[in-house]
């Protein structure tokens, strides 16, 4: 194992993963990966195409379930709940554990709709007064409602690609998770959406753990805390994102970062 | 170290350590000739030293427009980033390491115009050399990413700093014996000043040697030479 990191552990983890392994069929995808995911920071998984930063970042609400050659081995908690563990509801982890992904996905279905789909059939609302009101905080949790509030009920699909990434992340918002994945939530837009996804990240800072799978090391240093630098499924380093971007401890993660690497 | 993907960041990463050697180098020559010129009462060579000054500061100019160019199309990072921040500060130090030995030559023709020995001159020169040793070693050690030649730089402040007082007791002394000599033993306290500043200068670059060739910073130190009130 050449794993080292710095800052292993924080204080009150949200998640913990301890020595987690992932398997597609005979191949070995992640090879013992421990790491914490706080409250109280961004936390940024960078790394170069096929590392595992993408496949790690799904093992935390179980979406390589979907996959049939996928198997996961380790330990990973959600609020010290192993979320592996047999008496585990699916559903309800991954509404407790959101996620948005790297093109923006809203359904074929009202702006509105799109909002109030998943707390439908979480039962979040008593009624028609309820779901509004659901569907106002959390557009405007994802820095939408100015934009869409004349009109809620024209489809989501007509939105701008920044807009409809934004309607995802108040999709995810609309359930009341606890954690919110990104796997590259910005490839697909241009800059100026991309910073107002940016700084939507930073205003949830706080009220949900963020986890962000980026390829833009420039996005991981502005808009994370803590940055994890995956290497052929190993984590190399874990760290403080200041530190990891002006002095990583590992020859790795310094090749990466500058550009040396390959 | 290994080569960036993008070979024009190497090239420009090449080009700003080449101007801080060619930077270096020069404000060595002109410490080393500022001496000299002060030695042997040489105006000339004086005259040399403040007009080559120019290039010193052309290169700072030079260096300070290719980081800015650095950092806003490269994007450094880690010991790329730490690098171009070093140069940045290092030339902005280096260029005030010339502007002393500038200083220095400037005070050549208002001492030379007495044909008077002055004995205090004699002990400049082994304080220049050791300020000069340490401004090539300090760059040098940038040159070669080298922590311990820069910690050794550092180290060796204190051999400038006990020269200056030595110096300085030295003058007042000649001085209070010699009362028709005081303009230029003023002007000689002052030469002394100047080295004991490129002294503090080099221990500037150094320090910002070790942050980019560790990422660490050194502790702050006591600056400066440390005068003892005479009795």
């Amino acid at each position: 194992m050449t794993q080292e990191q710095t800052n292993l552990t924080i204080d009150n983890p949200k998640m913990s993963a301890r020595d987690v392994k992932v398997f597609y069929g005979e191949k070995q995808a992640i090879k013992g990966v421990s790491i914490d995911v706080g409250m109280d920071h961004v936390t940024a998984f960078i790394g170069p195409s096929g590392c595992g930063k993408s496949t790690f970042l799904r093992t935390l609400n179980r979406m390589n379930d979907t996959v049939a050659s996928a198997r996961v081995e380790g330990e990973i908690t959600l609020d010290g709940e192993n979320i592996y563990a047999p008496s585990m509801d699916v559903v309800q982890l991954r509404a407790r554990v959101g996620m948005v992904f790297q093109k923006p996905n809203p359904f074929p279905k009202s702006i509105y709709e799109n909002i109030a789909y998943g707390p439908r059939i979480h039962g979040l609302a008593a009624g028609k007064a309820d779901m509004d009101v659901i569907v106002e905080k959390s557009l405007r949790r994802a820095g939408l409602w100015d934009e869409v509030k004349d009109r809620l009920h024209d489809s989501g699909t007509a939105l701008s690609g920044g807009q409809q990434q934004r309607l995802c992340i108040g999709r995810a918002i609309a359930v009341e998770p606890e954690v919110i994945l990104m796997d590259e939530p910005c490839s697909a837009l241009d800059p100026i959406a991309t910073a107002k996804i940016e700084e939507l990240i930073h205003e949830l800072r706080g009220r949900y753990a963020i986890v962000i799978v980026t390829h833009n090391m420039q996005q991981a240093a502005r808009v994370s805390q803590r940055t994890a630098f995956f290497h052929l499924g190993d984590l190399v380093e874990y760290g403080v994102t200041s530190d990891i971007f002006t002095n990583p401890r590992q020859e790795r993660t310094k090749d990466y970062i500058t550009g040396r690497y390959g | 170290m290994a080569e960036h993907t993008i070979k024009a960041f190497d090239e420009e990463i090449d080009r700003l350590r080449g101007l801080i050697a060619e930077m270096g180098g020069r404000a060595e020559a002109a410490i080393e000739n500022a001496m000299l010129a002060l030695q042997r009462q040489d105006k000339k060579l004086a005259a040399e030293v403040v007009a080559d000054d120019k290039r010193i500061d052309a290169i700072e100019a030079e260096v300070e427009k290719l980081v800015i160019q650095v950092i806003a199309l490269r994007a450094p990072m880690a010991n790329d980033l730490r690098d171009v921040i070093a140069a940045l500060k290092i030339v902005s130090v280096v260029e005030r390491i010339g502007d002393y030995a500038k200083n220095i030559a400037k005070r050549v023709p208002l001492i030379a115009t007495n044909k008077r020995t002055l004995e205090p001159i004699a002990l400049l020169p082994s304080m220049g050399q050791v300020a000069g040793e340490m401004v090539h070693d300090a760059l040098n050690a940038f040159a070669a990413r080298d922590a311990d030649l820069a910690l050794a730089v550092i180290e060796r402040d204190t051999v400038v700093d006990d020269f200056y007082n030595s110096v300085f007791r030295t003058l007042v002394t000649f001085m209070v014996e010699n009362p028709k000599t005081i303009s230029e033993c003023a002007h000689l306290l002052f030469v002394a000043k100047n080295i004991e500043r490129i002294g503090d200068h080099a221990t500037n670059v150094a320090e910002m040697v070790y942050y980019a060739a560790t990422g660490q910073t050194l502790p702050e130190r006591e600056r400066g030479a440390d005068i003892q009130p005479e009795d």
